[in-house]
């Protein structure tokens, strides 16, 4: 099963109670996916590179791999934490810095990397993922979320959605690929840093390179109709947009509610429902295939 | 408990508190404010009551329904009216996946939209489209018969075995074994009907009637690969 949520702000007003409505979201999607949860949330930040980082021990000394890390980059690092997660904030390249992590903190999976996104994570009860971050308290521009019934791959944290892997960029999924072992070797031959054996990483992975390659999110979604098989319905957010896709098959749910405020998609109308002006939305099912997307950018 | 004209609030009373209420009325008229969303409401009515539902339903609303009148001024998700019996069930706007899966008797009118496999399976009951339908639309089917007063997605009718298809659009394409049939009296008749039992306002004579080709019920050894 699994349940998505997105919500993209057309008015300026409501960037401050981006995180409360998108918690509102996602609760009512935790029975579509009780395992685990997870959200990415684009908003402040500054010209640093941000990454957000998981624990996978619960044990790492973030603030002596944010030393380790400034060491090896020549810039300084700064270290948030929060529970099993940190933010590290540099001037440093940040795709430099994604990589010396992979390749020097075994213990450490690197969530998002970006100038706007954090992605936070938790296996259990979503509502109480998103209280153990903070969602409801967050603000922003537009956010994307996902409750996890796992099929493809174990109940954990790093395999929770959603995932990412280029900058700015992220995707959740409710489906499953089935030429994802053969599309990992294709993407990892060409530079690609997987950290999971999860197929919607795979997904992720695959736009963001599309995307470094120079295709614009539309090209690269064009693109994943053709190279990707299997159910989805991706929900995909990058630094200014946002995106819906579902398979051609379209087998797994998706509706998209839009009012001059805000776009939001979910899994179910019931999602969208607590929204503000949700009863007078422009509200449709997304069709197979097609591309719905949003942007920010002039 | 016998209703008339009650007003259940999805704010106030729970979605079981609900459905125990119309389930156990014999007749009646029943509105249901603030569904937002929920599944299954109204489902499983058994008996001659009017339900009205002010907003969008989520799954399976109205399934099973045997008898009643549920009228969803809204959208519905997945399955709205599956396996019902008989009675009416109306939608004044979209419907997503799977309208009327299964249904053996009984008048789903859907004046926008249904999305794909509408009428999967169905089994003897009517459905009047007023939008246009999805792909993979009466997949299946048996009985019954689908109206579609606009066009029809991809494979309409895949392995169809029974059921009378008529739409006023373009179909995308036919699935295996759906051929289109010759529109008899008997079929203008049905479809006059069905339409002005749906209120739909369309003219009998820009149909096209689709049906099975009756080449796939028995097993043919010249189909093996």
């Amino acid at each position: 099963m699994c349940g998505i949520v997105g919500l993209f702000l057309k008015n300026q007003a409501l960037h401050s109670d981006l995180g409360r409505l998108t918690a509102l979201m996602l609760h009512e999607m935790c029975d579509r996916g009780p395992d685990s949860a997870g959200f990415a949330i684009y908003g402040g930040g500054d010209e640093r590179a941000k990454l957000v980082l998981l624990s996978k021990t619960a044990e790492t000394d973030f603030d002596g791999l944010g030393v380790r890390l400034g060491q090896a980059l020549g810039a300084a690092v700064d270290v948030e934490t929060l529970h099993d997660h940190a933010i590290l904030r540099t001037r440093a390249d940040g795709r430099s810095a994604r990589t010396w992590i992979i390749e020097n903190a075994a213990d450490v999976t690197v969530l998002s990397l970006g100038t706007s996104i954090e992605v936070f994570k938790g296996v259990g009860d979503p509502d109480r993922v998103a209280a153990d971050f903070g969602l409801a308290q967050r603000t922003g521009t537009h956010a994307i979320a996902h409750t996890r019934m796992a099929t493809e791959s174990a109940i954990t944290t790093a395999g929770s959605h959603p995932f990412s892997t280029g900058a700015d960029t992220c995707l959740v999924h409710n489906g499953s690929l089935s030429n994802h072992n053969n599309l990992r070797e294709i993407l990892a031959a060409g530079g690609e840093r997987f950290q999971t054996e999860n197929d919607s990483e795979v997904a992720a992975a695959y736009l963001a390179h599309r995307m470094a390659a120079g295709d614009s999110l539309n090209m690269a979604l064009e693109s994943a109709i053709r190279d990707l098989d299997g159910f989805y319905t991706f929900a995909i957010g990058t630094k200014d947009g946002f995106a819906v896709l579902r398979d051609p098959i379209a087998c797994k749910p998706a509706v998209i509610a839009e009012t001059d405020d805000w776009v939001a998609m979910a899994s179910e109308f019931r999602a969208i429902a607590p929204l503000p002006g949700a009863e007078s939305a422009r509200i449709w099912e997304p069709e197979p295939a097609r591309i719905y997307s949003w942007s920010h950018a002039a | 408990m016998n209703g008339s004209n009650t007003t259940l609030d999805l704010n106030a009373h729970s979605l079981r508190e609900v459905n125990a209420a119309l389930q156990g009325a014999e007749n009646g008229a029943f509105t249901l404010l603030n569904p937002g969303g929920a599944h299954a409401l109204a489902c499983g009515l058994t008996s001659p009551v009017e339900v009205t539902i002010r907003g969008h339903a989520g799954y399976y609303c109205a399934g099973m329904n045997k008898e009643a009148s549920v009228t969803i001024e809204g959208n519905a998700s997945t399955g709205v009216a599956e396996n019902m019996m008989s009675g009416t069930v109306r939608v004044t706007g979209n419907v997503s996946q799977s309208a009327g899966a299964t249904a053996h008797g009984g008048l789903l009118v859907i004046e926008g939209d249904a999305s794909a496999r509408c009428g999967i399976s169905l089994k003897g009951a009517e459905i009047v489209v007023g939008g246009s339908v999805g792909h993979m639309s009466a997949f299946m089917a048996q009985a019954g018969a689908l109206v579609v007063c606009g066009d029809a997605g991809e494979a309409l009718g895949d392995s169809i075995y029974e059921t009378r298809l008529y739409v006023r659009g373009t179909v995308a394409s036919l699935g295996a074994d759906c051929i289109e049939k010759d529109m008899r009296d008997e079929h203008r008749a049905q479809l006059a009907d069905l339409l002005a039992r749906a209120g739909m306002d369309a003219d009998v004579a820009d149909f096209r009637r689709y049906g099975s080709a009756r080449q796939l019920y028995n097993f043919k050894i010249d189909n093996a690969y």
